[in-house]
């Protein structure tokens, strides 16, 4: 049963998108995305990105409902990392082999973009290293506390250090969703508006998805939509990363399992949250390859899925395998840990039948296994 | 080949070889699940089980196995009859006075187990008899408990302990209360893999031969494949073959369950399968073994995620509750020990399948 491929691959309109997420045949959808991703990726190369995920700060003012790393400022286990800490997770990172650092955090309401700036030009006078840093909602944070425009925001961020940005906080890109989700956070326009404008200045980004809370397949459709809009426009994102809603310890779990808390007598519910499934999971990321045909590179969360479902994820439309995650504390902390090195990392692309590659921030191989 | 699996012709040993080799887990995936979709419909069934390991003294070292220590090493573990009573009654809440009440919970009404799976050492001294005290213990204060237990080796085993042969030592189990057997101990069948994995073990066609003179005393087995270490896709079609030979005349087996090699804390290491792998493994069983009813994706050993997933490569059956599970966690088991009845059924549900709570024997049970 060889697949004919068509010459010129008809894009798929947002009916398609979604009529496959709403399929039950898994592997009919698996099977085109795995076409595609022969198309885009023939080399049979999957990458990987050696790297430390630096979270500066865990004081956030948008306490989403979906997370459980937000403290306030005032909480015992609040924490602003110091130049000493960060320092040497950078140090040991560059040991490792690591070029890029994720730097992320929450929105600190006592930091202003002197902090930033002095954070990035610190790290860039004494490491050679990418920093991948700052997704939307924190760009917007730091320009609203500043009265500066994003466009301006950008720039000052850029020329202190920052190399790109990431594309978290994208969460599901419906409002309707972001209501329920995340109030306080920027919507959806902003977020596109963040991304629309560093492209323009010639930041790269990347682009992810969390799904598998309160969505329906229709705020998926409009969320790889609106990325697929965007990248035909700016070309900006290299890589779209979609990943699932770890329910542990946070506050939208606790509400989804507890649906008498509103109504008379608040009885009490064992009803669990369930998270996204293996087969929820590997549907909605070969709809996201198959959708986002100007999207180039497609990540398997190994974080969220765990290794053997990431290698899975490798023939249903994924040919990146992330970060090596020398530190990840934000899905940890809802519970989810799966401990791996970069030996694992390599074994596991390998034994799924592909050639582990460890690349820059942009995708480019800069080293073979 | 695919008109033939379609058709639900036989496969060839050369087939079967082929199908591991392709690269097309989409057509392979698709031909198995049609396959167990002819068996069971689009049902996929689940248990609430506890598994019962009385020992881990055994005087086999198998070099895959972290389970295992000799008498006095650190770790090493003997539970008495009295403990195994015990942690039955700790799961079956109405259990300890055996009472109506407790007999009424075994039966599943309040989510009580209704099998428990017991597999061990080979203990250098407990006598015959504290095998049979423990099975006919179990079937006293909980007669509702299905018990599947002692592998083909343990039974060997115990047939030398008895001096009554293979079909004396398995009636006398039976009267005693033995209501099904495992299929653990099969490994790899063949000789050169076998005498790398495990040496003291017995030989495959022993391991073949214990598991037809069960059948013939009316005990239904599962059988089961250790993949991952060192063998090669000729070693399990091989494995497969004979299993399926052996059905062919006694028609005894219920389930077969490929498990995933796990290397942590064992003497050969290695690595993990891979979740395609994993996948592959299922859904050429499903194809090859066309005269097993079910094949199970034990998730304890596949993680929940691969084991969900396989219910779209040929599995049926994704094992169930355990509540607690010690052999494949002491070679690194990335799962938890156990899951809830409601996690199961969710899980089936969200792969396009029908959960169905099931006995020993695959009945349906509960609503």
């Amino acid at each position: 049963m060889r697949n004919r491929k068509k010459a010129v691959p008809e894009r798929l309109t947002k009916r398609e998108a979604l009529s496959l997420l709403r399929s039950s045949d898994l592997l009919e959808v698996g099977r085109q995305a795995d076409d595609l991703r022969k198309d885009i990726h023939p080399e049979k190369v999957v990458t990987f990105v050696v790297d430390r995920n630096i979270n500066y700060t865990n004081v956030c003012v948008n306490k989403c409902t979906f997370c459980a790393f937000w403290r306030n400022e005032d909480d015992p286990d609040a924490y602003l990392l110091d130049a000493d800490t960060l320092f040497r997770k950078i140090e040991e990172t560059v040991e490792l082999g690591g070029t890029q650092i994720l730097l992320q955090g929450g929105l600190h309401p006592a930091l202003d973009i002197d902090y930033y700036c002095d954070l990035l030009r610190s790290i860039k006078d004494r490491f050679s290293i990418t920093i991948h840093g700052f997704s939307p909602p924190e760009i917007c944070y730091i320009a609203d506390s500043t009265d500066l425009t994003i466009g301006e925001t950008l720039k000052v961020l850029r020329s202190a250090g920052l190399d790109s940005i990431p594309g978290g906080g994208a969460e599901i890109l419906s409002d309707r969703v972001r209501e329920v989700l995340s109030p306080r956070k920027i919507r959806s326009s902003r977020w596109l508006e963040v991304m629309e404008t560093a492209h323009g200045l010639g930041m790269r980004t990347t682009a992810t998805m969390m799904f598998g809370s309160i969505e329906k397949p229709e705020d998926i459709v409009l969320h790889l939509d609106s990325i697929r809009e965007l990248q035909d426009k700016t070309g900006g994102f290299t890589a779209f990363i979609p990943w699932s809603f770890q329910p542990g310890n946070t506050e939208l779990a606790g509400q989804q399992g507890n649906p008498g808390a509103a109504g008379a007598g608040r009885r009490r519910s064992k009803t669990v949250f369930q998270p996204a499934t293996a087969v929820e999971y590997l549907k909605v990321l070969a709809v996201s390859r198959l959708y986002l045909d100007n999207v180039k590179n497609i990540q398997a969360s190994w974080v969220t899925q765990g290794l053997k479902l990431a290698q899975v994820a490798l023939r249903f439309g994924a040919n990146d395998f992330g970060s090596t995650m020398i530190e990840e504390n934000v899905v940890a902390s809802a519970g989810v840990s799966y401990r791996v090195t970069r030996g694992d990392i390599v074994d596991s692309i390998k034994s799924a039948g592909f050639k582990p590659a460890q690349r820059d921030t942009y995708y480019r191989v800069i080293g073979e296994y | 080949m695919e008109d033939k699996a379609l058709s639900g012709g036989r496969l060839t040993r050369k087939e079967a070889i082929g199908l591991f080799e392709s690269d097309d887990i989409f057509l392979l995936g698709r031909l198995a699940a049609s396959a167990a979709v002819k068996k069971n419909g689009n049902k996929a069934y689940f248990i609430r089980n506890m598994h019962i390991n009385p020992t881990n003294v055994c005087v086999n070292r198998c070099r895959f196995c972290a389970f295992s220590r000799s008498r006095g090493d650190k770790g090493a573990f003997e539970l008495s009859i009295g403990d195994i009573l015990s942690k039955l009654a700790s799961v079956t809440k109405g259990g300890r006075n055996s009472g109506a009440t407790g007999q009424k919970r075994l039966q599943g009404s309040n989510g009580g187990i209704r099998e428990v799976h017991i597999v061990g050492g080979l203990h250098p001294d407990r006598p015959f008899g504290y095998y049979l005290d423990m099975v006919s213990s179990i079937k006293e204060r909980f007669p509702f408990l299905h018990i599947k237990a002692f592998t083909a080796v343990e039974i060997d085993y115990m047939s030398k302990i008895s001096g009554l042969g293979l079909s004396g030592t398995l009636s006398r189990l039976k009267k005693s209360g033995l209501d099904s057997m495992p299929g653990g101990g099969a490994e790899i069948f063949d000789r050169s893999v076998r005498e790398r994995l495990c040496p003291e073990k017995i030989s495959a066609d022993r391991w073949l031969e214990v598991m037809k003179a069960a059948h013939k005393e009316g005990i239904r087995t599962n059988a089961t494949m250790l993949y991952g270490h060192v063998e090669d896709y000729t070693h399990r079609v091989d494995h497969l073959l004979r299993l399926r030979k052996l059905q062919d005349k006694t028609g005894g087996f219920q389930t077969f369950i490929p498990l995933a090699y796990h290397p942590k804390n064992t003497d050969i290491k290695g690595k993990y399968t891979s979740g395609i792998d994993d996948l592959k493994t299922i859904a050429v069983s499903r194809l090859v073994l066309d005269n097993f009813d079910h094949i199970k994706a034990y998730w304890i050993m596949l993680g929940e995620k691969i084991s969900q997933l396989a219910l779209n490569f040929g599995a049926d059956d994704i094992d169930g509750t355990i509540i607690e599970e010690k052999i494949t966690h002491s070679a690194g088991a990335l799962t938890g020990e156990g899951l809830t009845a409601v996690q199961l059924s969710h899980m089936i549900k969200k792969a396009g399948k029908v959960p169905v709570e099931r006995d020993s024997f695959y009945r349906k049970v509960g609503q």
